[in-house]
């Protein structure tokens, strides 16, 4: 098993961090790991995107342009990334802010109103561990145990106590994830 | 009849020279400051007992081969970074005595970024500063210090303001500078002076035993041959040229500026 | 040795290698992308833990003179940067390597000339192998291809660096020192004591006791002919180098027909595109330089008599192939193929050209 995949939205909406608990976790599943983000001036406030691979097997090049799966937060990321899903692979985006939706055909596409339900809910913080548990819903490459696990790694001790809230917000989005198109 | 040996003791000796000098010959011109400032720095080290703690941090200018003269632990520094070199030993080895030994055009033009830095940061190096107002080991070309007026091999009509700027008073400046605790400006062409230069190279030193941040010794010397005069003339010229601009005296003592 | 698992980015690889490996002076200054291992040390503080001195220095310039400073002064000691920031350094490299001056300096590469871009390139590798500095002298080169080599090869520098009296460059780049990895550290290297450094770095200037001579560090001789001894001791001790400390990895060469020829990040987009090549029935290996000086000459000689090709993948215009081809001597046909000013080429594209450079050209 090898999962490629990148998630890209605004500086500020946890990619880079939803993507360090999804690697820390693989490595905690004893899985083969990397994370490797856009740096730079994206950092402060532009857009901002982190490619993952999770993998049984050595990993050869952590640097990639096609997507097992594009986990997409804001329209430039989706016009820049749309393209990228290899065909057959996974499109999941948050529809907050989408004017065009994705178009094609060849890919599956989920939704989760994870910015809505983060509002609703009064933990913007979460937002991004409810687009997490969507995407586990839709491909479970690490377990919840694991999950936990990845947070205790990469949190600093004080916030440990926030754990609860975030896994409770992985349930969130596993429920509210939507299918868009399945092939 | 006496005989050397009966006179050659060692009751009859009143003055010797500081075993912290190697036996080199030294290269500098007859009549230059260098020598006395590195003989009076070494008689320093020598009474302080701390030759085997000390570590000369060596220019590029005139005085780059001073770590064949001082006989303690030396590094020969790029042009201008000695400061930098320092500040890495002396917080490598906190216990250490580390000191530059630079001219102006090397602590005053290329290391200006560094000399400020070291200085801002209070490391606790004694940086000496022999400022003759001339680049002496390429020739005599002008230095930061060069005063308005000067002649030397680029400024061949004399320093102009329109072509070079002012000339600059990089100690007065240093003394601004929070992390300086101790900075006086000495010169070596009398006796006298000498004798005070000695006394303000000392107390950069204990300074530095005390751990009390950086201390800054100006020694405004005589280039006689850049300068194209005599060594005489060359002490009289500095007297009347040199101290207008360069005033001798402690500018801050103790972490405090010296009122005047 | 008791292995603990982290997951870290190359950059804090370097920081945390430098703690464990007991180095005791890191002298730096902030540039993008290799920032974080200052930031890495000035969070661990280990000058609390291990007595190791880190500081900010007010430029590369004056970083660099530091470690001259310590290294001169028998302590392990480093500095970090990225391309503009080492070529401000590279006046104080010569002076390193004239002085003979062990110390470790790190290039976490990024893409030029000048302020160029802050994405990932290898186009420093001229700088780094064929000088850089003035004068005729030699840093010795590792190029690590993983944050587990960032981490690793800390602790070979100061190796190499004691035993020949050099200067070490680790050549990285912004995608190495970005990217986060597996990592297993080891434990804790003490720091040399004084009287460890006394024994190793005789020559050093710590202090002059009674017993011996004052000990001067320079890279100063005014008399030609000594000059020239010392320069021949210095290529004396590049051609040892060269004999002793080459190292390389090759990967599917058994049977390989054509050849990548790759280092670093470059080597880890090749091995994608072998994995490409072979579903495609093309027997395709890669030799993955390790250390760029010395470099892996003998090995890509020999090689160069089994394969049909070769093709080197930089992230630069073409540099490293010119010591391939040095190397092969033309037995075998060598090309470049390489994106450059901070763009990473993907594996399917190293691929197209190998087929279209190598196989059908």
């Amino acid at each position: 098993m090898t999962e490629e995949i990148i998630i890209a939205g605004f500086g500020g909406q946890g990619v880079l961090s939803m993507g360090k608990i999804l690697a820390y976790s693989g490595a905690m599943q004893d899985k083969e790991v990397s994370w490797m983000p856009s740096y730079g001036p994206e950092m402060r406030g532009g857009t901002a995107n982190v490619s993952v691979i999770i993998s049984d097997e050595r990993i050869s090049s952590p640097i990639i342009s096609q997507f097992d799966t594009a986990i997409i937060l804001n329209q430039q990321s989706l016009d820049k990334f749309e393209h990228s899903v290899k065909p057959g692979g996974v499109l999941l985006y948050d529809p907050n802010g989408i004017t065009k939706p994705p178009t094609r055909k060849d890919i599956n596409i989920y939704k989760v109103a994870a910015t809505e339900k983060s509002a609703e809910l009064g933990m913007a913080k979460v937002f991004n561990m409810i687009v997490l548990g969507a995407f586990l819903k839709v491909k479970p490459v690490v377990t919840e145990e694991y999950i936990e696990k990845g947070l205790l790694k990469s949190l600093p001790e004080r916030h440990h106590k926030l754990i609860p809230d975030n896994l409770k917000a992985v349930e969130t989005g596993k429920e509210l994830v939507e299918t868009v198109h399945t092939l | 009849m006496v005989f050397n040996q009966d006179i050659i003791k060692p009751e009859n000796l009143v003055y010797k020279r500081t075993n912290v000098l190697t036996d080199a010959v030294m290269h500098y011109c007859p009549g230059c400051g260098h020598g006395t400032i590195h003989r009076v720095i070494a008689e320093v080290i020598e009474e302080m007992g701390i030759q085997d703690k000390a570590i000369c941090i060596a220019p590029v200018g005139c005085s780059v081969l001073a770590y064949n003269y001082f006989n303690v632990d030396s590094q020969g520094a790029a042009h201008g970074r000695a400061p930098a070199i320092a500040t890495a030993i002396q917080r490598l080895y906190p216990d250490n005595h580390v000191f530059t030994y630079q001219g102006d055009g090397d602590l005053a033009a290329i290391g200006t970024a560094e000399t400020i830095h070291a200085c801002n940061r209070g490391e606790n190096i004694v940086i000496i500063f022999v400022n003759n107002g001339i680049y002496g080991m390429t020739g005599g070309q002008m230095a930061p210090t060069t005063l308005i007026g000067m002649k030397t091999a680029t400024t061949p009509y004399g320093r102009s303001v329109e072509l070079n700027g002012y000339p600059l008073q990089i100690t007065e400046l240093l003394a601004e500078l929070p992390g300086t605790y101790y900075v006086t400006r000495q010169s070596v062409h009398t006796p006298a002076a000498v004798r005070k230069a000695k006394k303000a190279i000392r107390q950069a030193f204990e300074n530095q035993k005390g751990k009390k941040g950086t201390s800054f010794v100006e020694l405004v010397s005589n280039c006689n041959s850049g300068w194209k005069m005599t060594p005489v003339a060359a002490n009289k010229w500095m007297e009347e040229n040199m101290f207008p601009k360069y005033p001798v005296g402690d500018i801050k003592v103790n972490g405090e500026k010296v009122s005047k | 040795m008791a292995k603990e698992l982290k997951l870290m980015k190359g950059n804090e690889a370097i920081a945390e290698a430098a703690i464990r490996s007991g180095c005791d002076g890191y002298f730096g200054y902030p540039i993008t992308p290799q920032s974080e291992v200052m930031e890495y040390l000035m969070l661990e503080k280990p000058w609390e833990k291990t007595g190791m001195v880190v500081l900010q220095a007010e430029s590369e310039t004056s970083s660099i003179n530091m470690v001259y400073g310590g290294a001169g002064a028998g302590k392990k000691v480093m500095t970090s940067s990225s391309s503009p920031g080492i070529s401000l350094m590279q006046e104080g490299m010569t002076y390193l390597a004239g002085a003979e001056l062990p110390c470790l300096v790190v290039n976490v590469v990024r893409g030029g000339p000048g302020l160029g871009t802050i994405q990932p390139s290898q186009a420093d590798y001229f700088q780094a192998t064929k000088g850089g500095g003035h004068g005729d002298y030699q840093l010795y080169v590792l190029a690590p291809a993983s944050v587990q080599e960032m981490y690793d090869f800390v602790f070979d520098a100061w190796e190499i660096a004691f035993k020949y009296r050099n200067p070490v460059m680790i050549l990285s780049d912004g995608a190495i020192g970005q990217v986060m990895e597996k990592l297993y550290v080891g434990d804790y290297v003490p720091r040399w004591t004084d009287e460890q450094i006394h024994k190793i770095a005789p020559w050093a200037t710590f202090g002059k006791p009674a017993s011996r001579d004052h000990n001067i560090i320079t890279s100063l001789e005014l008399d030609s002919a000594k000059q020239e001894l010392h320069n021949q001791k210095l290529q004396a001790k590049y051609r040892e180098m060269e004999r002793n400390e080459v190292r390389f990895e090759e990967i599917n060469c058994e049977d390989a027909e054509y050849l990548f020829v790759a280092y670093g990040s470059s080597a880890r987009i090749a091995q994608k595109a072998i994995q490409l090549g072979r579903e495609k029935g093309i027997k395709v290996g890669l030799l993955r330089p390790i250390t760029l000086f010395p470099f892996p000459t003998k090995k890509l000689a020999e090689l160069s008599k089994k394969v049909k090709g070769m093709l080197s993948v930089e992230m630069s215009a073409g540099q490293m192939v010119m010591d391939v081809k040095l190397a092969t001597e033309g037995r075998c046909k060598v090309e470049h193929y390489g994106r450059f000013g901070g763009m990473i080429p993907t594996p399917h594209e190293v691929l197209e050209a190998l087929e279209e450079k190598i196989i059908k050209g």
